[in-house]
């Protein structure tokens, strides 16, 4: 395919497009079809039948406030519906050309002004499994202009100029680790996408891959062309079934426009992607680790140096980026790094997504400029803390991440200022706590998922974790002393200190977090044996402690 | 290593040394007989660098290196024996203490065994940490060893040494995180196993785990000193 | 050295095709183990010693070394699942939400713990690792299917209309 065939393409998609009136564009993401949004589409396909209007009905990727589910958007008007099911169908086809169905408006103005969407810019604007919907929104433009009018290298400058960061978590320069990779000698490298997206809480990349699939494969196969690879793999999580296949049908479609395969674009380039499914291992997140599982091994991470750059996927040369920094690359290479650089803060460019969930008013996926405040994010963006009930935390970074308080909501969101207040940027979970949560037990909560979560090689990490836990269990019922929380604070410190991998090394962020900022939860739960928030039963106190002795 | 033979020279312990290119810190350390504790490392296999206790410090960085992987450069300076490690490695010697049954009064690795030499040598005088007392099994199906896995430590010498040394990969791990055990087959019982009782595991075994019977109640010193000769003989073929 | 010729199959059961294609698809290479076990278990329910013996043996990966892969993954079960399975999510968003009181209400009604089945090998109860629908938490998959916001009262409803089938 070259650039003049792809531009035909999206030719005739607007052609086609232009045969109907109006666009009824339903959301058909996970959280919406919960809600019934598959019964809906049927519904509104069948109202659409039945008028005289020329009405298209598509379904689209996840539009963004899942707790006004299930979506629906009306274009050319732009209206947006919330909480329609398939009774509203009729009523939704009748207004098209006239009023909107007034009951169904959706007024989230203030959610949506204040974001700014990039790797978002196609969600619930096209059929996830329509290739030529992609198209028609200059998809693959950017990889047919690296490959016909770029080098690798040029590739890889417009990358570093873009200032972009590894969206994973570590928020390692993507323009540096090209460039290794790209240095690295032999014949043969390879292209992994990380969709392992095992963080609770963080659902960013799932709606990626199932909304936009495209965007990932085009990221992948230009990170391919910049740093001389020939073969792909996309790892993503087996609870993922939906991910899973729109990925396979994107790549089916994309062979056969022969924008994979073997000479792509007339080009000596060739590429090819294949879906690898993960297992239920957090741990395969971390890239060591996740190469093994790739080779079809204990998902064990290995000690770095040597890193996947130079040694990989069978000992070759390897690139690792997660799902959101594929979703990245194409926008850059089309509108040039420096656009990308002048989005964000000084050190952290671009935007960022973030799943939105827990006690918040309007919980799903938001993507906002890097720098903007929490206190935007969450009381803006997020409508605050419902019910009646007072802010009291939001934990960013999953498992590896911290709690971040109340007076801290002022705080603009990079990489750096996330890690300087004891958390991590993460994979962009961000989970709103009330009142009504105890800072313990949620500590408790994130050191038993990276107990069952460790993969056991490292005794740091296998036996400390598993110790936390004791010594937090304690704590939440009642039986804990302040001896127990010096013995905690040590054990975060050499477990933080000498663990083969993140996951270990991170483990303890949560429990030094809430110690932090929420010492006097602890304390209350072990001089007053009181929990706060009511959450700990502390009852179950005395019954331990005769077991413990008949022990 | 003859691809590069280039000299380097760094400073351990404020100790100017000398080493070559492309070898490790361990290596290094114990050319110019500078003590650093390992535990899953054993000369002869494979390096994993799991059990943490040869972490050193190198100068200009926080950060901890494990040195039996870790690859020495010219004009670094490494720290194998700070307060910050010692109590790093106390840790983790407790951590391994608290964490299955190992009773060394009653063990028939008492006075030979790798984590109670350590032990002592780094000063581990109790254990602070609650005891997990896991209840595991002791598997004497074998006709010549037994498998207590209350005093393993999963530190792999046992699966390395029969995947690379024999050949046979009988032994992995089953399992993750704490929940791990070292298996023989399919879980299977290590006298019904594919085993060729070849006996290079028991002799690498740094604890009470892997033993020969016939020792029961008697000193039982191990010797691993085979596989430095055999991996030479090997080389030379 | 004679050419490897893979054991045949373990029974004219058809699924066993179906898993040999997956491994002839990789050409019997070591590191399609994981693939091959998602292709066992997605055809017969769960893992058994015999199918992992004859994965294992097909793609010369060591037995026990197979069966730590197996146990590694949680994905990956070595009993077969009961006829129905409510999988409830225990990720943060959902935790935050309740989901420990779903669980609880789960396993006292069925008198299982989580991860267990029913004797009747009626219903399977499962805990996920976030489903990624975290904007509905607390979310229960029911047979698969994500139902969100979810009370204890309708988890209990659910199993019993499961019980009576």
């Amino acid at each position: 395919m070259t650039i003049e065939e792809l531009e035909q393409v999206a030719k005739s998609v607007c052609q086609e497009n232009e045969k109907y009136d109006f666009e009824v564009n339903v959301c058909m993401d996970l959280a919406c079809m919960s809600q019934g949004a598959d019964r809906l589409r049927e519904a509104l396909e069948k109202a659409a039948g039945a008028s005289d209007k020329h009405v298209l009905v598509r379904r689209t990727g996840c539009m963004g406030p899942c707790s006004s589910g299930p979506l629906v958007r009306v274009d050319p008007e732009e209206t947006l519906y919330h909480h329609v099911n398939a009774g509203h169908a009729e009523a939704i086809v009748a207004s098209l050309g006239g009023a909107p169905v007034p009951e169904l408006q959706c007024d989230l103005n203030d959610h949506f002004d204040r974001q700014v969407r990039v790797v978002l810019e196609n969600a619930g604007h096209i059929d996830p499994e329509k290739i030529d919907d992609y198209i028609a929104r200059d998809g693959y433009k950017a990889l047919l202009t690296a490959l016909t009018e770029m080098t690798p290298s040029g590739v890889i400058h417009r990358i570093t100029e873009s200032g972009l960061r590894g969206r994973g978590g570590g928020g390692y320069p993507t323009g540096l680790k090209w460039g290794t990779v790209a240095k690295a000698g032999g014949e043969l490298k390879y292209v992994v996408c990380n969709g392992d997206e095992g963080d609770p809480g963080a659902f960013m990349d799932r709606s990626v891959m199932e909304g936009d699939p495209h965007r990932v494969i085009e990221g992948m196969a230009i990170a391919a062309y910049a740093v001389g690879a020939s073969k792909g793999f996309i790892y993503v999580r087996a609870e993922y079934p939906v991910a899973v296949s729109r990925l396979t049908t994107a790549l089916r479609d994309t062979r056969r426009r022969g924008l994979l395969g073997s000479g792509i674009c007339n080009t000596p380039f060739n590429f090819d992607v294949e879906i690898r499914l993960g297992a239920g291992a957090f741990v395969c997140g971390e890239e060591t680790a996740l190469l093994a599982s790739i080779e079809g091994r204990r998902g064990a991470p290995k000690p770095r140096p040597p890193y996947p750059a130079v040694s990989g996927l069978w000992g070759k040369p390897t690139l690792i980026n997660n799902v959101e920094t594929f979703a990245n690359i194409a926008p850059i290479v089309r509108n040039g790094g420096k656009w990308f650089a002048n989005m964000g803060s000084e050190r952290s460019k671009g935007t960022k997504v973030f799943a939105l969930t827990g006690k918040i008013a309007n919980t799903g996926l938001v993507e906002v400029p890097m720098g903007i405040k929490l206190r935007e994010i969450i009381e803006v963006i997020g409508g605050g803390v419902p019910d009646g009930h007072t802010f009291k935390a939001v934990q960013t970074g999953g498992p590896s991440g911290g709690c971040i308080p109340a007076e801290m909501l002022d705080l603009g969101v990079s990489y750096d200022a996330l890690m300087a207040v004891g958390s991590i940027m993460g994979s962009g979970g961000m989970i709103v706590m009330d009142d009504t949560s105890c800072m313990v037990n949620v500590a408790r909560f994130f050191v038993e998922f990276c107990m069952t979560e460790s993969c056991g090689k490292c005794i740091p990490c296998r036996a400390g974790t598993a110790q936390m836990f004791t010594l937090l269990s304690r704590i939440c019922e009642g039986s804990g002393t302040m001896e127990d929380l010096d013995l905690l604070v040590s054990l975060c410190n050499t477990i933080k200190e000498t663990s083969l991998c993140g996951l270990g090394m991170t483990a303890p962020n949560p429990v030094l977090s809430t110690l932090k900022y929420f010492k006097n939860e602890y304390i209350e739960h072990i001089v007053h044996k009181r929990c706060p928030a009511g959450v700990c039963n502390m009852e179950a106190h005395a019954s331990e402690v005769s077991k413990e002795v008949l022990a | 290593m003859s691809e590069s033979m280039g000299v380097k020279t760094l400073i351990i312990d404020g100790q100017e040394v000398s080493a070559r290119s492309g070898q490790t810190i361990l290596e290094v350390a114990r050319e110019n007989d500078i003590k650093i504790p390992t535990l899953c490392h054993i000369e002869g296999l494979g390096a994993v660098g799991a059990c943490r206790l040869c972490l050193v410090e190198v100068k200009g960085t926080s950060k901890l290196f494990p040195s039996c992987v870790a690859n020495i450069h010219e004009g670094m300076e490494v720290l194998t024996d700070t307060e910050r490690l010692r109590k790093h490695r106390r840790v983790i010697l407790e951590l391994l203490f608290a964490e299955r049954n190992h009773i060394c009064s009653v063990c028939v690795s008492n006075g030979h065994c790798e984590l109670q030499a350590l032990a002592q040598e780094q000063g581990v005088t109790h254990i602070s940490l609650p005891y997990r007392n896991p209840a595991l099994a002791v598997d004497a199906s074998h006709e010549r060893f037994t498998v207590d896995h209350n005093r393993c430590i999963l530190c792999t010498r046992c699966v390395r040494v029969c995947a690379e040394i024999e050949g046979a990969h009988v032994w992995d791990v089953m399992g993750r995180g704490i929940d791990s055990i070292v298996i023989t087959d399919l879980h299977d019982e290590w006298g019904a196993s594919s085993c060729t009782r070849c006996g290079k595991c028991v002799q690498v075994c740094p604890t009470g785990a892997l033993f020969d019977k016939s020792k029961i109640g008697s000193d039982h010193p191990k010797y691993p000193d085979f596989l430095p000769y055999l991996n030479l003989m090997r080389e030379a073929q | 050295m004679p050419a490897f010729t893979p054991p045949p199959l373990p029974s004219s059961d058809n699924r066993w095709k179906i898993v040999n294609g997956t491994m002839r698809k990789n050409g019997f290479a070591r590191h399609a183990l994981i693939e091959t076990l998602h292709t066992v278990q997605s055809a017969f329910g769960y893992l058994d010693d015999d199918s992992i013996r004859f994965v294992a043996r097909s793609l010369r990966v060591p037995l026990s070394q197979a069966y730590g892969v197996v146990t590694f993954y949680h994905y990956f079960s070595l009993k077969p699942p009961g006829k129905h399975t409510a999988t409830i999510c225990a990720g943060t968003a959902c935790y935050i939400k309740g989901s420990d009181k779903l669980v609880a209400a789960a396993e006292k009604r069925l008198g299982i713990t989580r991860g267990q089945t029913t004797k009747d090998g009626q219903i399977s109860l499962m805990t996920a690792r976030c489903v990624g629908a975290c904007s509905r938490a607390p979310v229960v998959l029911c047979d698969g299917e994500v139902v969100g916001e979810v009370t204890a009262e309708q988890v209990l409803e659910q199993l019993e209309r499961w019980a009576v089938e």
